[in-house]
């Protein structure tokens, strides 16, 4: 790898052993994807997949520790992923034992990031590129991201170039400054090797369409035909919502780290089909497909009747749109089915600067989901279910990716809303 | 007979191991979450998307996969393992693998006592011969002798 006047000093040493560790390190990977040279990060923010301070992620922390030892502190300021529990949460108290144990780093990994310059203590949200929080980069950024649902969103929905950096590289990618360049930063690795024709009686939900998405492309670039249809041709906050959901989900199944939309997305609205590769293949999505990828989903509950305990939404975080939308959707399943409160204890997840506008700007909404069951909480539901006991829950959600990762029990978002209101499906 | 294969490697190292197969994507993080803590002490997998490996222990063995998928957590979470002595021996890719993949082995090769060995580019063929159990040698230049 041809390195510049700058990174060859790093490499001699100058600037200490840790960096030039934190280098090597970097051609190493950089090197396994034939990338020739590194590119400067140009994105004003980073963002870290480390937001948990996991028992079983000791040898993160100890990592950590050696690097702000050795002065290989990031050049840039950064958010990362959401906390896995949060005091205002309610817990049972065998729970919350069970958390104090398992997330027994969060305190030791918190002083850490304070330390590497994270944003603020509100920086923990897996969707840090919600205008309340800030971190939005711009067209053509070069990042060194990680967090697979913001990888894709930043590449695909804003434009920017990021490849799908695993945790700890992403931190030393933003204290060297420098990612290689390679793949999803290349014009030729955002081409599309699929193209992916949604013909459906009517929008599918994200989550599905997503998840059917990543089934087939894997970790291929798709090119999504049909969806302006419903989503028209500029990206509203519904729309972004909607990519959001649906990109989370395509890297859940699959690892899609960047797709474009045809009209929509900033890449396929400027290029076209210019970013087809030539013999792309085609796959279409239709209900049935969207069925069968909901029919495919395990139910590993040992009691198919059970009564869930939990239910889950946001995951990635719900914007403030999605934040009002569902606690309409919620009061308007409430009022047909003739109840008062939602029938599960429920937890709407949403990055802690989005709650606390929504809170502000909207206190008899945020009051009244109080009142009716549910909480809003800036915690990963996915680090929640690594507790044993709150895993062996019976919990019920929309989101493709938590089902992916814990034993939780997939429903449509209608679906969700019907049963948590007190209707039948 | 033993049947080779010859690929390309990423991080070296000399291996024999006994094989662990996944014909789908390995998700890293559903599959190592716990793996190495007093949850999960023995590294048994637990993505119970994948019926193939779920269950079994992954502890010095050999997996060969065609990549992996899931959350950027993954290159992490395998070092991770590998500190904690429930990594995998070495990957064996038949594709070209994937960033998180190879994350995963970088760190280990340069930030761990137990770096796992990683070669790819094993071809479709290494997948559809190579069986659970069987006893696999990795070379320095990325030979892949499987046992019958």
């Amino acid at each position: 790898m041809i390195l510049n006047e700058e990174l060859l000093s790093i490499q001699r040493g100058e600037q200490g052993v840790a960096m030039q560790k934190v280098l090597n390190t970097l051609i190493m990977y950089g090197e396994a994807f034939g990338a020739e040279r590194m590119v400067k990060i140009t994105g004003k923010m980073g963002h870290a997949v480390i937001g948990t301070g996991s028992l079983t992620w000791k040898p993160v922390f100890d990592l950590m520790e050696k690097l702000i030892d050795g002065g290989a502190i990031p050049k840039q300021s950064f958010t990362t992923d959401p906390r896995g529990i949060e005091d205002h949460v309610p817990v049972p108290l065998a729970q919350k034992a069970v958390f104090k144990l398992i997330f027994s780093n969060q305190r030791r990994m918190e002083k850490e990031w304070e330390r590497m310059g994270i944003k603020d203590k509100n920086a923990y949200t897996c969707t840090a590129y919600m205008d309340e929080v800030g971190n939005i980069p711009q067209k053509g950024d070069i990042l060194g991201w990680a967090e697979s649902s913001a990888v894709s969103y930043a590449n695909s929905v804003i434009g920017a170039r990021c490849n799908r950096n695993s945790g700890i590289l992403e931190l030393m990618s933003n204290i060297l400054g420098y990612v290689p360049e390679f793949g999803l930063l290349t014009d030729e690795g955002r081409k599309a090797d699929w193209i992916i024709v949604v013909r459906c009686n009517e929008l599918p939900e994200p989550q599905l369409l997503g998840s059917a998405i990543g089934f087939k492309c894997i970790e291929d670039v798709p090119y999504i035909k049909g969806l302006d249809k419903w989503l028209g041709a500029e990206l509203t906050q519904n729309v972004k919502d909607y990519l959001k959901d649906m990109g989370a989900a395509s890297a859940s199944n699959g690892s899609v780290g960047l797709y474009h939309v045809e009209n929509i997305t900033p890449e396929a609205v400027e290029l076209g089909e210019k970013l087809i590769k030539e013999n792309a293949k085609v796959f279409v999505i239709d209900d049935a497909e969207i069925e069968r990828v909901k029919a495919s989903y395990p139910i590993v509950w040992d009691d198919l009747n059970a009564k869930p305990d939990i239910a889950f939404a946001g995951c990635p975080h719900f914007s403030l749109e999605q934040l009002l939308d569902w606690t309409d959707r919620l009061e308007d399943g409430l009022k047909r089915n003739k109840n008062e409160k939602v029938t599960v204890d429920t937890i709407f997840c949403a990055a802690p600067d989005v709650r606390a506008r929504f809170e502000k700007e909207y206190p008899d909404k945020a009051a009244r989901l109080k009142e009716i069951g549910v909480t809003v909480s800036g915690l990963c539901p996915l680090s929640y279910t690594s507790n044993p006991l709150t895993d062996k829950s019976k919990i019920i959600t929309a989101s493709n990716k938590l089902r992916y990762y814990s034993k939780a029990r997939f429903y449509s978002e209608k679906e969700l809303v019907e049963i948590l209101t007190g209707g039948e499906i | 007979m033993a049947r080779v294969f010859k690929g390309r490697v990423v991080v070296p190292g000399t291996v024999s191991a006994e094989a662990l197969v996944t014909h789908s994507g390995f998700n890293t993080l559903a599959n190592l979450k716990t793996a190495g803590s007093f949850l999960n002490p023995k590294g048994i997998l637990q993505d119970h998307n994948n019926p193939e490996i779920f269950g079994k222990a992954i502890p010095k063995k050999a997996l060969c996969l065609p990549e992996t998928i899931g959350s950027t957590t993954g290159g992490m979470v395998l070092y991770c393992a590998s500190c904690m002595k429930v990594g995998p021996a070495c990957m064996l890719f038949s594709k070209k693998a994937d960033t998180l993949a190879v994350a995963g082995a970088v760190l280990t090769a340069n930030w761990s006592d137990y770096p796992i060995v990683l070669v790819d580019e094993l071809g479709d063929e290494f997948l559809e011969y190579v069986k659970e159990g069987q006893m696999i040698h990795v070379s320095q230049d990325g030979t892949v002798t499987v046992e019958d």
